[in-house]
Parts: structure tokens; C-alpha cells; sequence
């Protein structure tokens, strides 16, 4: 008796977590698999079996297009502005001359980061209003007024001025982890390259850079995931993709498709393209830090 | 003032290519800090003064402004907003450190399968599981309660805050337990004694990482709560703008009610911040 409460004991440890894993995790991610092979609304009990009809809709639907571009174009401009600059801010506050005002910076560029996306949202479309907005008045105090626009109210400028909120709250995020990775770097490496006589800019391209190697690779994985999941900016900010559908992203569709025209079996279609894409993401990232860990 | 004095001999030293690093550090500083000064400056202005003078000071502050906000409603989110983070807290601290202790101190196929399933978990994006955990929640008829966020939150944060911890007690010398075993300490005493005591700094990062994230989850808040009095702060603002219309000024200052506790919260722990990341880097 003894001996089998001996072995049963980790699992009672473990059993609170997996049950909530499984029950709020696994099984939801498995019931949206078998949901998308049937037509149903919330609140009626019938459902229809249609085998892989919303996929051939997913096909023919061309908010799709429009919604996959978006996500690849927050993807290309996120890389740019957070693992790009993010990386260069942390290089520039991680060197010895700026050590003392770092940690004010760091708090500074964090700050965006711990502030609620809806207030950042909200406070951004005050920003980006066409009379009161900072953003107008400001290009009209600098003589470039013949520029301002209603920035959310154009299809042309509306995807850029929602993906410009996101680089705005992230960069800084990114920016921690390379600091993270930065101070990792053994301090003899610099030494040797002062010795060498290699410049500031010489040292970031070959000891910075190659040292954070795997952080750039793993930030920009973050990334990527982060613009294939985006909801929150334009649900907010451009009332859920406008005008029309142009600043529409898969999760934003996948939600509209679900809650508002009630075809959740065709949302959970939506929701597997997304799992799909966010998947291969992680399995990559699975693979890198198994690489990471054998060096 | 002694910032000041600090910067200006700080310039000798700096030379001509530190000073154009400088001079980009602190522009990109005002990006960010000039949007947030004009949400509180704002927030005592009235709804002429920020249509008329969009940069300048108020004339005269309108402290009321954020009387008016937390009567219409923001006090409401701010309770249930903390309800909401504290149980998450408590929720992914307890439930947490069980299995990341059962992770750390046991060996066999079952534990080593478990440790894939807390990874794997890791990976499944809240998106995904949308749907379905809207419907579950019906099920269980706990849609449009309290629970609704608190028991998907916990789950949320449970596959990352697990390993966290786990890597944490996987430092602590196996002799500490041999000894307290020798003594007759059960297992759970040893985890309740020993292993929980002595990892206060990752216990600590833990909590911080979820208050973050539990104060500022938006897409679960909006769907899974449908009435106003149980709304948290980040969905609640959202009817608090539509309710409003054009009270700027008490909107504005809702939304720094909403933005501060967490703004305290980073200033407090700052100098933790870089390590609190790195122990918590593999997903925000």
C-alpha cells in the first residue's frame, strides 16, 4: 500500500495543473478541430455535420486575402522596428559610457509594455484624430501640414497607423530580452577587441551580434507569432478592420466570422489556419532551443 | 536637479559620437513619454480646452475629472480587475509550484511526458482556443461570471510559470531534502517547508508576470463577460468611451485610473526588471 502511494505521489502533485491544462487547454484546442467540421450557431443546439465545406469556403473568401496580407505586412514591418531597433537601442544602453542613465531608459521604453492595449488603443486614436489629433497638429507646427490626414479613416493609411501602435508598445519589450542576452556576453570579449583595436561599431558586428545570435532568432520568431495572432489594435482602434476590411487581421475575421455572424463552425476554420501557421512558428522555436541547449 | 547636473559632465565625456547616440536615445524617450504626459495633462483639461489647445497646459485643472471617472463606472472595472488578478495570482502561484515541485524532484517516463505537455501547452495560442472555451463555459455555467476569466487565465499561465519554477527548484541541493526526509518531513511538508521558502525570487517573478498579464488581457475579457458590473478594467474602458461620448476629459482620466497601478508597479520593481526578464524570457 505504501509503495503505491510512493509512486502515485508526483501525479498528485501535477494533478490540479493538468487538469486545468487539460480541461481550459487541450480540450478546447481538440473540440475546435472537430467544431470546424460542422455548421452551428451559439445558442441553438442543432448542428450540422458538413464535412469540409467551411474549408472550401475559407477558399472563396476574400477577406482571407486581405487578412493574411495584413498579418504579413505587421510581421515584415514588426521585424523591422522591434528586432532591428530593439536591438540597437539595447546596444546602445548596454554600453559603458551610457551606464548610468540606462535604467531610466530601460523604464522608459518598458513603460508602453504594462500599459492595458486598450488604453494604449484609446489613447492612440486621440492621437491619430483629424482635428484634435497630436499626430495632425504636429505635421502642421512643422510646416508639413499638406501631410495630415484622417489617419484611420482611409483604407491607404489605416493597416500602417494600426501596425504603428504595436512598434510603439513593443519595441521595448524586445529591446529587455536583448539586454537580457546582452549581459550574458563574457566582458573579456570586448576587452580582447578594444586590445585588437577594433571601434564601437566594429565590436557591435563582431561580438555583439554573433553573441545574441539565437536571441535574434528567437525574437524574431516572438515576433511573427505576435503579428499572426493580432487582434486587439484593430478591433480597437479601427472598430474591427475598417474602413471596410482594410485593416482586417485573421484573428479579428476569425472573431467577426464567429460572435457576430454566429457561423462559429466556420470561425473554427478560421481559428485552425491560424493554429497552423502559429504551430510550424513553434515547432521551429521548439527545434532552436533543443539546438541551443546541445551547444 | 541633480539629473540635470549629472547629464551636463556626463557630455565632456561622451564625444561627438556618444552625443548623437544620446541625442537618439532621448527623442525616442519623448516618443514615448510626450503621448502618455498629454493623456494626463488632457485628463484635467475640458472637452473645449483639449479641442481648442490641443498642447497647451490646462488653465484650469480639472481634478474632478477623475472624481467623475471613478463615479461612472472605473471604480467598478478597478474592483473587479483586481478580484480578477489576485485570484489568477493565487491560482497560478499554488497550482504552479505543486506541479513544478512534482517536475523537479521525481524521474520517470510519466514526469517526462508531462514536461512535454507543459511545453506544448505553451505553444497553444488563446486565439485557437476561443471558441470552444466559449461554449465550455456556457456548459459549465460559468459564462459571464468572475470565473470565467480567473479559470482560463490560471490555465493560460500556468505551462509557462511551471517551468519557470521548475527551473528554479532544480537548483536547490538535494541533500536539503534528504536531511528534512531523514527527519520524517512528508513531501508535501518538504515543498510547503522548504522548497517554497526558498524560492521567493522566482515566485515573486511569477507573480509579477501575471499581474501584467491578468490586469491587461483584453480578447477573453470582452467575449466571456457580457454584463458592465462584472467587466475588468481593459473591456470595461470600452463601454466607459461608448457611455461618455464627448467627456474627453473623463475618459482620459479613466484611462490613467486604468494605466497607473501597473506603471507603480514597474517603477517599484525596476531594478528587477532585467532579471525578472531572464528568467521569464521564453514567452511574454
Amino acid at each position: 500500500m505504501k509503495k503505491v502511494t510512493k509512486t502515485m505521489e508526483p501525479y498528485l502533485f501535477m494533478l490540479p495543473c493538468f487538469l486545468m491544462l487539460f480541461i481550459f487547454i487541450f480540450l478546447p484546442l481538440i473540440q475546435n478541430f472537430i467544431n470546424s467540421f460542422y455548421d452551428f450557431n451559439a445558442f441553438s443546439p442543432t448542428r450540422t455535420f458538413v464535412g469540409f465545406d467551411n474549408f472550401r469556403i475559407l477558399l472563396r473568401d476574400k477577406v482571407i486575402v486581405t487578412a493574411l496580407t495584413n498579418n504579413i505586412r505587421y510581421a515584415i514591418i514588426s521585424v523591422i522596428f522591434q528586432v532591428f531597433v530593439g536591438l540597437i537601442l539595447a546596444a546602445i544602453l548596454e554600453d559603458n559610457i551610457f551606464r548610468k542613465v540606462a535604467p531610466f531608459f530601460r523604464v522608459v521604453y518598458f513603460m508602453p509594455v504594462v500599459i492595458s492595449i486598450s488604453v494604449i488603443c484609446l489613447l492612440f486614436s486621440f492621437i491619430y484624430h483629424p482635428q484634435i489629433g497630436l499626430l495632425n497638429n504636429f505635421l502642421k507646427l512643422i510646416g508639413l501640414g499638406s501631410l495630415a490626414k484622417p489617419w484611420l479613416g482611409l483604407s491607404s493609411s489605416a493597416p500602417y497607423a494600426v501596425i504603428a501602435v504595436s512598434q510603439w508598445q513593443s519595441i521595448g519589450y524586445i529591446m529587455i530580452l536583448f539586454i537580457v542576452a546582452m549581459q550574458k556576453i563574457p566582458k573579456e570579449l570586448y576587452e580582447a577587441a578594444e586590445i585588437d583595436g577594433a571601434s564601437k561599431l566594429r565590436q557591435f558586428f563582431s561580438v555583439t551580434i554573433p553573441q545574441v545570435r539565437e536571441m535574434i532568432f528567437v525574437t524574431t520568431l516572438i515576433t511573427i507569432t505576435g503579428s499572426m495572432l493580432v487582434f486587439n489594435e484593430p478591433y480597437i482602434l479601427t472598430k474591427g478592420g475598417g474602413p471596410g476590411t482594410s485593416s482586417i487581421t485573421m484573428a479579428v475575421h476569425m472573431y467577426q466570422s464567429g460572435f457576430f455572424r454566429d457561423r462559429m463552425g466556420y470561425a473554427s476554420a478560421l481559428a485552425i489556419i491560424i493554429f497552423a501557421i502559429t504551430a510550424i512558428l513553434a515547432v521551429i522555436q521548439l527545434q532552436l532551443f533543443k539546438s541551443g541547449k546541445e551547444d | 536637479m541633480l539629473k540635470i547636473k549629472n547629464k551636463r559632465s556626463y557630455k565632456n565625456k561622451l564625444g561627438a559620437g556618444g552625443s548623437i547616440l544620446f541625442i537618439i536615445l532621448v527623442i525616442y524617450a519623448i516618443i514615448i513619454l510626450y503621448p502618455l504626459f498629454w493623456m494626463v495633462m488632457s485628463s484635467m483639461k475640458s472637452y473645449g480646452e483639449i479641442y481648442n489647445s490641443v498642447w497647451n497646459l490646462p488653465e484650469k485643472w480639472l481634478f474632478t475629472n477623475y472624481l467623475e471617472a471613478w463615479d461612472k463606472g472605473i471604480s467598478n472595472y478597478f474592483i473587479n480587475s483586481v478580484i480578477v488578478t489576485v485570484s489568477t495570482i493565487t491560482g497560478v502561484l499554488i497550482i504552479g509550484s505543486l506541479c513544478a515541485y512534482a517536475l523537479s524532484r521525481y524521474k520517470s517516463r510519466g514526469i517526462n511526458i508531462a514536461l512535454i505537455a507543459c511545453m506544448t501547452g505553451m505553444m497553444v495560442n488563446p486565439q485557437v482556443a476561443l471558441i470552444p472555451l466559449y461554449l465550455l463555459l456556457q456548459k459549465l455555467g460559468i459564462h459571464n461570471t468572475r470565473l470565467a476569466l480567473i479559470l482560463p487565465y490560471i490555465a493560460l499561465r500556468l505551462p509557462l510559470s511551471v517551468l519557470l519554477i521548475r527551473s528554479y527548484f532544480l537548483g536547490i541541493p538535494k541533500e536539503i531534502e534528504e536531511s528534512a526526509r531523514m527527519d520524517g518531513c512528508s513531501s508535501f511538508g518538504i515543498y510547503s517547508r522548504i522548497f517554497m521558502p526558498m524560492s521567493k525570487p522566482i515566485l515573486f517573478t511569477t507573480v509579477v508576470l501575471t499581474a501584467f498579464y491578468a490586469w491587461n488581457e483584453f480578447l477573453f475579457a470582452i467575449i466571456f463577460i457580457d454584463s458592465d458590473r462584472l467587466k475588468t478594467i481593459p473591456s470595461g474602458l470600452m463601454n466607459f468611451r461608448d457611455a461618455l461620448q464627448t467627456e474627453w476629459g473623463v475618459l482620459l482620466a479613466g484611462m490613467v485610473i486604468s494605466a497607473l497601478p501597473m506603471i507603480i508597479l514597474l517603477m517599484v520593481l525596476q531594478k528587477h526588471l532585467v532579471r525578472g526578464m531572464s528568467e521569464g524570457s521564453i514567452k511574454g
